[in-house]
């Protein structure tokens, strides 16, 4: 079923590319920073520890993550491969900025995940909005947090 | 994405499960990626041994449990064959020597030593080192590498102009059974040229200044290729090492131009070939001095324990921590970890180097550092380094204050106890 037409007004659908299959949804969690795997995040609770970084102290686990990409060390795909181990993933990945560290990371994560979106995801989305990533379909569905 | 008969082949199991394991994630990565195909490479640099708590688990099952889930993200255990291509381990979390200074347990040395046999039989070459260009693999400009490390790669970019991206676990884990990579991003000429242009106001000229340069540029750059106009004296391994180690913890920068002295660019015009510049940055002494006081996470001055070493060391900068603790030795509070290839800390040893650092209370490391086995001495509140990389990472992933400085100012601080490093 194409989630275009069951998609209410109040919703908000971006069109991307599929990164990694399948389809999720849940709360977003959305950073306008880039985020480290190794060094950056801690895999056993899903929590973003970078010292400066705006998200610090904040968990991904089960969250639909809205974010620009990945930066940091090469250890970013093998971080976040052990947050899906350790059962503390985010339940889908959106992003801006195609790499080889957040297109790994996706991959072995195993997680929904979507980028080279329409609009701006990072403007469109807020923390605490409702999102639907089908990334088959190439859909973002997101019913912002005022209208839940 | 278009395979060759031979990858197809690979991808269909002809060449056994664990080259179909192998393929099938490189497909997975080329599709999320948008490439198109794949390259064949001879060079892998990856991280394939068990040395960390979270691996014991696995580890227990068999080695090829390791590599099957970790560095093949395969739910299926295959066999692991002798690797096709050109392959070495980089650091580990382990100091095969110095284990028990690091505090780890009997059990995950005798892993990381099983893993290290069984990895070795198929070809994966124990350089333990995130600085693998220092120890014998160097590879030619224009050879496609697949190389993890984030310092590496910048390096195996800019300064030696082979073609690699930064590559992780499973990726490396997968090119080294297979000799293939997906054909995307610094494989490709055109995806090589210089994007921004950063031109300073200031020399830079000791390694502590490119350390901060590099910082400034990974944090203003992100993830773009800077080249760099007006740096001065002519640069040498041990600065590049530590400018590039920089730019790719503070960003994502994998790889820059220094016109005149990078392989790739005689000018800043051949650096941008043709390409528009999207943008200029001037790095003077404000911005030196604002990188600086950014690298310094510590307000208490008494010191508890000095790395150096990351990315690890040359057998130069060596020889200059040797020629400084000459007959000294450090404050009883203070524990100081040199850290070097093991390749290196042999030559060392044969020049009286080690002895020297020994005598002066100090001890050399290989194998790993502290930001990679999360390991200090017990009891570390304050750090100080040489390294922006380490004054980055360390205290994020152990919680420890941390001071940035040069080699000098963390020498003194070993000796004193005391932090009086400035800018």
């Amino acid at each position: 079923m194409d989630i275009a037409t069951e998609a209410k007004p109040e919703t908000i659908e971006l069109r991307g590319r599929k990164v990694v299959a399948g389809r999720a949804e849940g709360e977003a969690l959305v950073t306008t920073e880039t985020i480290s795997g190794w060094g950056g995040i801690n895999e056993r609770t899903g929590t973003v520890i970078e010292r400066r970084h705006e998200m610090r102290g904040v968990s991904f686990a089960g969250k639909i993550l809205v974010f620009p990409g990945a930066k940091g060390s090469s250890g970013w795909s093998a971080y976040f491969h052990m947050t899906r181990l350790n059962g503390v993933q985010p339940a889908a990945m959106i992003f801006t900025r195609m790499t080889t560290k957040i297109a790994l990371g996706a991959v072995v994560t195993r997680v929904p995940a979507i980028t080279e979106l329409d609009q701006d995801p990072l403007s469109v989305i807020e923390t605490g909005d409702w999102v639907v990533v089908d990334a088959d379909a190439g859909t973002v569905t997101v019913t912002k947090k005022s209208l839940r | 994405m278009n395979l060759t008969d031979h990858e197809k082949a690979m991808y269909d199991g002809e060449h056994g499960r664990a080259k179909a394991r192998a393929m099938d994630l490189l497909v997975r990565y080329g599709e999320a990626l948008g490439a198109e195909r794949l390259v064949e490479t001879n060079n892998v640099a990856g991280a394939f041994n068990a040395s960390t708590p979270s691996v014991q688990a696995i580890a227990e099952k068999g080695m090829e449990h390791v590599y099957s889930e970790l560095n093949l993200d395969s739910d299926e255990v295959v066999e692991i064959p002798h690797m096709v291509a050109h392959t070495c381990q980089l650091i580990t979390g382990i100091d095969n020597d110095n284990w028990e200074l690091q505090g780890v347990d009997r059990s995950l040395v005798d892993m990381q030593r099983a893993n290290e046999k069984y990895l070795g039989r198929r070809g994966v070459n124990m350089f333990a080192t995130c600085t693998p260009y220092q120890v014998g693999n160097v590879p030619v400009k224009g050879e496609h590498c697949a190389w993890m490390e984030s310092s590496a790669v910048i390096y195996c970019n800019s300064v030696l102009g082979a073609r690699t991206n930064v590559e992780g676990k499973e990726s490396t884990g997968a090119a080294a059974l297979t000799g293939r990579i997906p054909y995307w991003g610094f494989h490709i000429t055109e995806n090589r040229r210089g994007t921004h242009l950063v031109e300073l106001d200031i020399e830079v000229d000791d390694m502590m200044d490119w350390g901060l340069l590099g910082y400034y540029i990974g944090e203003v750059i992100g993830e773009e290729i800077p080249v760099l106009k007006g740096t001065g004296r002519q640069p040498d391994l041990i600065k590049l090492k530590h400018f590039g180690a920089a730019a790719a913890s503070s960003g994502g920068v994998e790889m820059y131009h220094i016109p005149g002295i990078t392989p790739e660019a005689d000018s800043i015009e051949e650096a941008f070939g043709g390409r528009q510049v999207k943008g200029t940055f001037r790095y003077g002494a404000k911005e030196r001095r604002e990188t600086y006081e950014k690298l310094q996470s510590s307000t208490e001055r008494k010191v508890d324990f000095i790395m150096l070493g990351c990315p690890h060391n040359s057998i130069d900068q060596m020889a200059l921590i040797a020629h400084m603790l000459e007959n000294r030795k450090i404050h009883s509070d203070v524990q100081l970890w040199v850290h070097t290839p093991r390749a290196i800390k042999q030559v060392a040893e044969r020049n009286g180097y080690i002895d020297v650092i020994r005598d002066a209370g100090g001890v050399v490391m290989s194998d790993t550092c502290p930001a990679i086995s999360r390991r200090l001495p017990a009891g570390t509140k304050v750090i100080a380094t040489d390294s922006a990389k380490q004054a980055h990472y360390l205290p994020a992933i152990t919680g420890v204050q941390g001071w940035f400085g040069s080699v000098s100012d963390c020498v003194d601080a070993a000796l004193t106890g005391q932090w009086n490093g400035r800018v």
